[in-house]
């Protein structure tokens, strides 16, 4: 059995606020939920399957709570960044199997002005781990970016370049936290975070949230709204493996090659793909692992704008990603999401928008690459397609 | 550089006896009996084929460099203590262990070179394992 057409994505919204010292993440879960329905032309009567984080309170009992819902269908996987990716993936596996019919995804959080960090349960490695003085993401990706220079020759000029053409896309994002375009020597002259990161490798933090409106072949058609078929999903976890972690490939290289199985389509078929940008380094080895080129070329791939829509060999993020739009909650799943699916319908920038859509692609790579991460890959498509 | 802090580690009631041995200066790691892969990090049963029976065995304390960042800014203990180097460590029995590359210039640190371990005391009956260049 394959989720091959089993749903759509037929309603979404990105919430436009960056700062939002007004609202609880009760309010931004709310508003986005409200919002994405009414852009699928539903409402929340007609929900009956709820899909959040495990950063949510008590997860989706408090939600259901909140929102007023009794789904007959809830999801509280926790892959951090990419679990919304996975929601996807797993709400066309509810859909299929007649679970439900209308699947809600919601994510919101508030780094900039509220929201302590999620505190985690210690693991079996925390005593390892969390002793020798690293604070933030940046610095466990930053051993990451440190050996795939060290293997392959990849230099921070290169990195540079995916928030360059981040940059250029969120120069038309109103919405977009940075709006200035940069350049090559803007990032690698910008302050040391976490040798060999740059304080412009890193993404923004953003306060906000958005949501998702997953439903079923036959409701997406009484809608109008079959632009995003969902053709194919894969996940994966990669992990310390024993003593014997790679850091030069994500796991992409599992939950790429499973997506693209699933939907019958090659690299060579996208037209569009989001890619998880927490980090610059981050864009450039799932590049090489979705097998867009060569592993360790990645450097060399987006060089000249290859990034860059609508023209480039690859065009990404065009709602200017992590890197300069909005990641909200530290958590880019649900933005790639939506950008790819205004890709699908012609609604993003006319500036970005890359002509004629058929099959886009979103990956998300939540956790750290220095240590674990869930990675989800997600292929959607035209009707047709 | 030179006086990182020593915070006391997370212990739990499988990894008290490696962090036992770290008070004593020694670094144990646990072999399967059964498929004999080394096991990193200390638990109860081996996760490549899933036997409950290690045994332990005293690590030489010699590694390369896997991989490293130097950390610029940070705010939590080590605040006062930047720059400072966080590395994994690839130890010469296999396992890449996290760690801090001390006593030299964190500029000075690259991939693949050599180090050996020091043990740094927490005052709370451990000690935490770090890396210092070495000759070879």
């Amino acid at each position: 059995m394959s989720i091959r057409g089993a749903a759509f994505i037929a309603g979404i919204y990105e919430h436009p606020g960056r700062d939002l010292p007004h609202h609880t993440i009760w309010d931004i879960h709310a508003e986005v939920a409200i919002g994405a329905l009414a852009d699928a032309g539903l409402s929340m009567s007609d929900v009956d399957a709820l899909f959040c984080d495990g950063t949510a309170g008590f997860g989706v009992l408090t939600l259901c709570d909140h929102l007023g819902l009794r789904p007959s269908f809830v999801d509280n996987t926790e892959t951090g960044g990419s679990s919304y990716l996975a929601h996807v993936g797993h709400a066309a596996a509810a859909i299929a199997a007649g679970k439900c019919s209308v699947a809600l995804v919601t994510l919101a959080g508030k780094p900039r002005t509220g929201s302590p960090p999620v505190k985690w349960a210690a693991g079996p490695e925390t005593g390892f781990e969390t002793v020798w003085g690293t604070a933030s993401a940046a610095h466990s990706y930053a051993l990451a970016a440190q050996r795939h220079m060290y293997e392959f020759g990849t230099t921070s000029e290169q990195l540079a370049e995916i928030k360059v053409a981040a940059s250029i896309h969120a120069q038309y994002n109103p919405n977009a936290f940075l709006q200035n375009v940069v350049t090559v020597e803007d990032v690698v002259n910008s302050p040391m975070v976490s040798d060999p990161l740059h304080r412009l490798d890193c993404c923004v933090v953003t306060d906000g949230g958005g949501a998702l409106v997953i439903v079923s072949p036959e409701i997406a058609k009484k809608l109008g709204k079959t632009n995003a078929k969902i053709l194919g999903h894969g996940e994966a976890v990669k992990h310390t493996n024993n003593g014997r972690i790679d850091l030069t490939h994500t796991g992409a290289v599992w939950s790429g090659p499973r997506a693209f199985a699933e939907a019958g389509v090659s690299v060579n078929d996208v037209d569009y793909a989001s890619i998880y940008d927490s980090f610059t380094i981050t864009v450039l080895q799932t590049i090489e692992d979705l097998g867009f080129c060569e592993k360790g070329k990645g450097g060399e791939f987006v060089l000249d704008g290859g990034l860059v829509a609508p023209f480039g060999k690859l065009p990404f993020n065009t709602d200017g990603g992590g890197l300069c739009n909005n990641h909200p909650s530290n958590r880019g799943g649900i933005t790639k999401v939506i950008e790819a699916v205004r890709q699908l319908r012609g609604e993003a920038h006319p500036a970005v928008q890359v002509p004629d859509v058929q099959v886009a692609l979103a990956h998300g790579t939540g956790g750290s690459l220095g240590s674990r991460h869930g990675s989800v890959t997600l292929l959607l498509g035209q009707e047709d397609a | 550089m030179s006086s990182l802090p020593n915070p006391a580690p997370t212990v739990t009631s499988s990894s008290q006896a490696f962090w036992n041995a770290t008070a004593e200066g020694r670094f144990t790691l646990q072999r399967c009996t059964s498929c004999d892969v080394v096991v990193w990090f200390p638990r109860k049963h081996c996760p490549d084929c899933w036997t409950e029976t290690l045994s332990v065995f005293d690590a030489s304390g010699k590694g390369t460099v896997y991989s490293f960042t130097i950390i610029r800014k940070v705010a939590n203990d080590y605040k006062g203590a930047t720059p400072f180097v966080v590395a994994y460590v690839e130890l010469e029995e296999g396992p890449r262990v996290m760690t801090n590359i001390v006593d030299c210039d964190p500029e000075s640190v690259t991939v693949g070179m050599p180090v050996e371990m020091v043990f740094h005391d927490t005052g709370e009956g451990n000690a935490l394992y770090r890396f210092r260049p070495s000759a070879n």
